[in-house]
């Protein structure tokens, strides 16, 4: 059985709410480090708002050499944190993408300064709806402004000046980090040396928004959600939010991978109880996802963030064609997908593929053989990791590094 | 063969053969192990060029252009090995084919695009053609000739699919949907508006035969065909 299956004992329900509690706290005082920017440097964001003062949590791994140019940019995914290759605060998991990053690693920290920082709306540490309203004195809730792929961008580019990162040897990121990376390559194309954009495509699918609409009313319909005021209110809107988090994570994963791990095997009972009790294997382990999720993460920001995905569309900013958005870009990219990833599927990286051939722009394509769905990319997966091995290899030594 | 053919095949022949085609190859080393047939193709690309091979296998033809000519190459290839073993010599390869992948690609976005030994696996080889002389400003093409002396022989004598050197699997699990002679190639080249520049035939060995000869020559006693075309007018 999969181990992950038996978290859910009795007595965890106690260290869950410890959890809750650091949860809220890494929201307004995380354990990283945190930049921040006073009212005089706001973000501009595609809203029209100017976001200020905010602040901006990360992390960092190795060294930035004398010449500034082994830095790398890890953008994270819907979900994800900063803390790429450190324990996670709440969960005290190791971190998100130790398989890939890390000494001796394709994203070798022995040999480049590695930064990840919290996106912009979430709720880990830079700013996000769950943080103090400078206006008001209280949770920004919906007050927040909407956040987009591009947002989070400029947010990290002001990090990095800050850091003294001119330009990035590679920017590298998953899902909605891959977003990330593409909107980095568009915007700021003379800072990014190399690119991998991995699982992810050059717009949200119609598919994913609805996905992503079924997540945001679950929390919406929550009582305890409080028209978005649940932190005053002293409530959480947790099943609403268990709930999106269950039907989030089928897509991330595949029929074959549910099918080995679970099939339609009982969880813990010989038969059938003729109830609506946790009966299946799979039921288990969706509600596990559901309260583990809660537990670290806030309702508010998983609405604004599902929003910046759905609203990204990076054809559409250039006139309704792709390749405009690369268009004189030197940018070297390497695009990576998933066989069974049917959240982001080749199609989506193809189109990248094709619009940066459209400009000429040097590409590699890699679609590794995997059955577990979209969250491949997190797991342990050989190809992928020697596919980014050479990629990126090949472009230290263009690099000089 | 009707007289207009016969017509056809004396210009195309006068075309090919001026001036010794596979000169610049020659005087070339062939340290390191390069194969002959890549040893062939290096003496067509100049200095510099932009380089497309499509089915590029593990880059090491691409390699040797960047080594010996610094051409910026790129590359398609089917299998997820080649692509990995591409990537890690730095060439920035794509995985994909013939078929699917040429028709984003710009007109003239390449001085040279090189398709070897894979014309005969496209599900559609006169698309595959079309697209390969829009992209590049040339194309070397090669493949394996199905005129040679002993696919005829196998077909005349033992009734059989031949299996070759060129051709090493049986008729049941191979990739070759579409075989042609070094004639039916020409006669492509003629309906889609390919200029020959530079034509020949390598041997079993991979060796280009370098006296100049008739088609039915090469026809008959070529393994392969290697051609040099660039973008003509299509036959009215």
């Amino acid at each position: 059985m999969d181990s992950t299956l038996t978290h859910i004992e009795p007595g965890g329900d106690t260290v869950l709410r410890d959890d809750a509690r650091r949860e809220a706290s890494q929201a307004m005082d995380p354990r990283s480090p945190v930049m921040r920017f006073s009212a005089d440097e706001p973000l501009a964001m595609d809203s029209g708002a100017r976001l200020g003062p905010f602040q901006i949590a990360y992390q960092t791994a190795g060294t930035l050499n004398a010449d500034r140019s082994n830095a790398v940019l890890i953008c994270h995914a819907l979900t994800g944190d900063q803390h790429f290759a450190h324990p996670h605060p709440v969960t005290a998991k190791p971190g998100w993408w130790e398989t890939l990053v890390g000494p001796g690693k394709p994203v070798d920290t022995d040999r480049y300064f590695v930064v990840c920082s919290n996106v912009i709306g979430s709720c880990m540490g830079s700013t996000g709806p769950a943080s103090l309203d400078p206006a008001t004195g209280r949770p920004y809730g919906l007050d927040f402004p909407l956040v987009t792929i591009r947002d989070m961008v400029r947010a990290q580019a002001m990090l990095l000046d800050r850091l003294g990162v001119t330009d990035l040897f590679l920017c590298i990121g998953g899902s909605m980090g891959g977003m990330q990376v593409l909107q980095w390559a568009s915007l700021f194309p003379e800072r990014v040396f190399a690119a991998m954009p991995i699982a992810t495509g050059p717009r949200h699918s119609a598919q994913n928004i609805a996905f992503h609409e079924v997540g945001r009313q679950a929390i919406m319909a929550d009582p305890a959600w409080e028209e978005g005021r649940y932190l005053e209110a002293g409530t959480r809107p947790s099943k609403g939010l268990g709930v999106a988090r269950m039907g989030a994570h089928i897509t991330y994963l595949s029929e074959p991978a549910l099918h080995r791990k679970f099939g339609r095997r009982l969880q813990n009972r010989a038969a059938p109880t003729f109830s609506f009790n946790a009966d299946f294997q799979i039921e288990s382990y969706l509600r596990h996802q559901g309260l583990s999720f809660v537990e670290r993460f806030d309702a508010n920001a998983y609405l604004y963030l599902t929003r910046a995905m759905d609203y990204f569309d990076l054809a559409e900013d250039h006139g309704g064609v792709l390749a405009n958005a690369f268009r004189g870009s030197k940018t070297r990219f390497c695009v990576m997908s998933f066989t069974s990833d049917w959240l982001f599927p080749t199609a989506d990286s193809r189109a990248i593929v094709h619009a940066l051939n459209a400009v000429a722009a040097p590409v590699a394509f890699v679609e590794v053989e995997s059955d577990k769905g979209h969250d491949a990319f997190l797991l342990d997966e050989p190809a992928m990791f020697s596919a980014a091995r050479g990629f990126i290899d090949a472009a230290a030594r263009a690099r000089g590094l | 063969m009707s007289g207009a053919e016969t017509a056809v095949e004396t210009e195309r022949f006068t075309d090919a053969a001026s001036d010794a085609p596979w000169e610049a190859a020659e005087g070339l080393p062939h340290e390191g192990g390069a194969r002959i047939d890549h040893i062939v193709v290096l003496g067509l690309v100049p200095p510099g060029a932009r380089v497309l091979d499509i089915g590029c296998g593990d880059g090491s033809l691409l390699a040797l252009l960047r080594d010996r000519r610094g051409v910026d190459g790129r590359g398609i290839e089917l299998s997820r090995e080649g692509v990995n073993a591409c990537l890690s010599r730095g060439l920035p390869v794509i995985q994909g084919d013939a078929d699917t992948d040429l028709a984003n690609y710009p007109d003239d976005a390449f001085d040279v695009v090189i398709l070897s030994q894979t014309i005969q696996a496209t599900r559609n080889p006169r698309i595959v053609l079309e697209h390969l002389l829009r992209i590049g400003r040339q194309v070397v093409i090669s493949f394996p000739n199905f005129g040679h002396w002993r696919v005829r022989a196998e077909l005349a004598f033992r009734g059989r699919m031949p299996v070759t050197e060129t051709m090493p699997e049986s008729w049941y699990e191979t990739a070759n949907i579409h075989h042609c002679t070094i004639r039916d190639f020409v006669g492509l080249c003629h309906l889609v508006g390919a200029r020959i520049e530079k034509a020949t035939a390598l041997d079993v060995r991979g060796r280009p035969m370098r006296f100049s000869m008739p088609w039915w020559f090469w026809n008959l006693l070529g393994a392969q065909g290697v051609f040099l075309l660039r973008r003509g007018r299509p036959k009215s």
